[in-house]
């Protein structure tokens, strides 16, 4: 059984065919429409969430199928004790694939080790959010025209922001791309993303505190909101949540051509004022995550033989 | 120091000095009721100093845990009296429940049942990770 857990479980040829797909979509909504009728996808949300599960709910209904939803802990039967392993395979006999948001690192990989229908990761605590990676994806595609060649920015928190390790993972495969890391001493891309995937792959990375620096050199510029759900400790979080906002001053440092994207919810990062610029991709960034979410589900049930 | 010569089990030889109360506790030899020696600071023409381990009786050791203490051990099998089998010891690709992750937001730190599983990822660096979060191991 096909599972999608981290974004390097689809190949470049995948994400290719993905977002050929979605761009169809966009083009054709009407030859979609029914294409899932009578499947069911189970959107299970251990962890508070509006974007990526209406993302997912809206993705299947406009295929034409059903969802069933369980959202926060506190209303299903993990407030009893049951595991994810447990639910995974209760879940399996109702639904005919599944998006689960879970708030601990690994929990999807638990449930796609046994569950009996595909299982999509919608975020696993700081870890992995590969559907979000596809969004930025299309969105990167559609506003540049290309994803290699790029010099990307990511700023804020990237020790825990699940959406940067994702970015990183996923453009590390294309030509000729470069990352500035710009994130406070404390929020800087773990150790593990840098071994892994940067430096095996001779990936070119630089890293600095200072936005203002880095801003006039980038294609892309990924903010990221400091999270205050990862912290154990609030002064921590209070003495951190500021580090970077995105201002219209800010963004006369940048280039004419520079996107900007974040994943969402944004909490201070970035002006209000920013909205109407158009280098600001983020909202266009939501709507292309609902199109490669509904690619994503085609490309699952069709594999698992659930619809043709 | 005199410990006698074993009849049937395996000697864990050439540890590197001060690793052989690591290895006899990840062994779980504390628990096991049989005759079993550690034996430290041994003077070593290969190691200058090593420790070693003799259990004398014929149980089954998993053979992971050693090449992930000590990949440069080597395990030589005893049947009476006479040694049958000299092993050299490699760092295994995956463990499973020898090491616990101690990731507080990793699924394994809440699913107490769940395997903990680690994978090598950097054999050079000799650098495991935990497969649920990819939270490296650090002793």
């Amino acid at each position: 059984m096909r599972h999608v857990i981290d974004i390097l479980d689809l190949s470049t040829d995948e994400i290719r065919s993905l977002i050929e797909t979605a761009q169809d979509v966009i083009a054709h909504p009407g030859d979609y429409y029914g294409v899932c009728g009578g499947k069911k996808l189970a959107t299970l949300f251990f962890e508070p969430s509006t974007r990526t599960r209406l993302s997912f709910e809206a993705a299947m209904y406009e295929l034409g199928g059903n969802v069933l939803s369980v959202t926060g802990a506190g209303t299903s039967s993990a407030s009893k004790g049951e595991s994810v392993a447990d639910t995974a395979k209760v879940v399996s006999c109702y639904a005919d694939i599944i998006a689960m948001r879970h708030p601990k690192e690994g929990a999807a990989l638990v449930a796609a080790n046994n569950a009996s229908i595909p299982v999509i990761n919608a975020g696993d605590g700081g870890h992995c959010h590969p559907t979000q990676t596809l969004a930025d994806l299309l969105t990167i595609r559609r506003e540049k025209g290309r994803l290699g060649g790029l010099n990307v920015g990511l700023c804020g928190d990237l020790k825990f922001g699940r959406t940067v390790h994702s970015l990183i993972n996923a453009l590390s495969r294309y030509e000729d791309v470069r990352f500035v890391l710009i994130s406070p001493e404390e929020l800087k891309l773990p150790s593990y993303v840098k071994d892994n995937v940067l430096k095996p792959n001779g990936i070119p990375y630089s890293q600095t505190a200072s936005l203002e620096e880095a801003l006039p050199e980038l294609d892309l510029l990924y903010m990221t909101r400091v999270q205050k759900e990862r912290f154990f400790n609030e002064e921590d979080y209070l003495r951190l949540k500021d580090s970077y906002v995105l201002t219209p001053d800010k963004m006369k440092l940048a280039g004419p051509d520079m996107c900007v994207l974040h994943p969402l919810p944004r909490v201070n990062e970035i002006s209000v004022s920013i909205d109407d610029d158009p280098r600001a991709c983020y909202f266009k960034q939501v709507l292309n995550g609902k199109y490669m979410r509904m690619a994503l589900i085609l490309m699952l049930l069709r594999d698992a033989g659930t619809i043709r | 120091m005199n410990v006698d010569s074993i009849q049937n089990g395996l000697v864990i030889d050439h540890i590197a000095a001060g690793h052989g109360m690591t290895l006899y506790n990840l062994l779980g030899l504390d628990s096991i009721d049989v005759s079993v020696a550690l034996i430290k600071n041994v003077a070593s023409r290969k190691l200058g100093r090593k420790d070693i381990i003799k259990i004398d009786a014929d149980i089954p050791v998993n053979i992971d845990i050693i090449g992930f203490a000590d990949p440069g051990a080597t395990v030589n099998y005893i049947r009476d009296g006479k040694l049958v089998e000299k092993r050299t010891i490699d760092m295994p690709e995956t463990l499973k429940n020898v090491i616990r992750c101690k990731n507080p937001r990793c699924i394994t730190s809440c699913e107490q049942e769940l395997d903990q599983l680690f994978r090598l990822t950097d054999r050079e660096r000799k650098i495991y990770r935990c497969v649920y979060c990819e939270t490296r191991w650090n002793g």
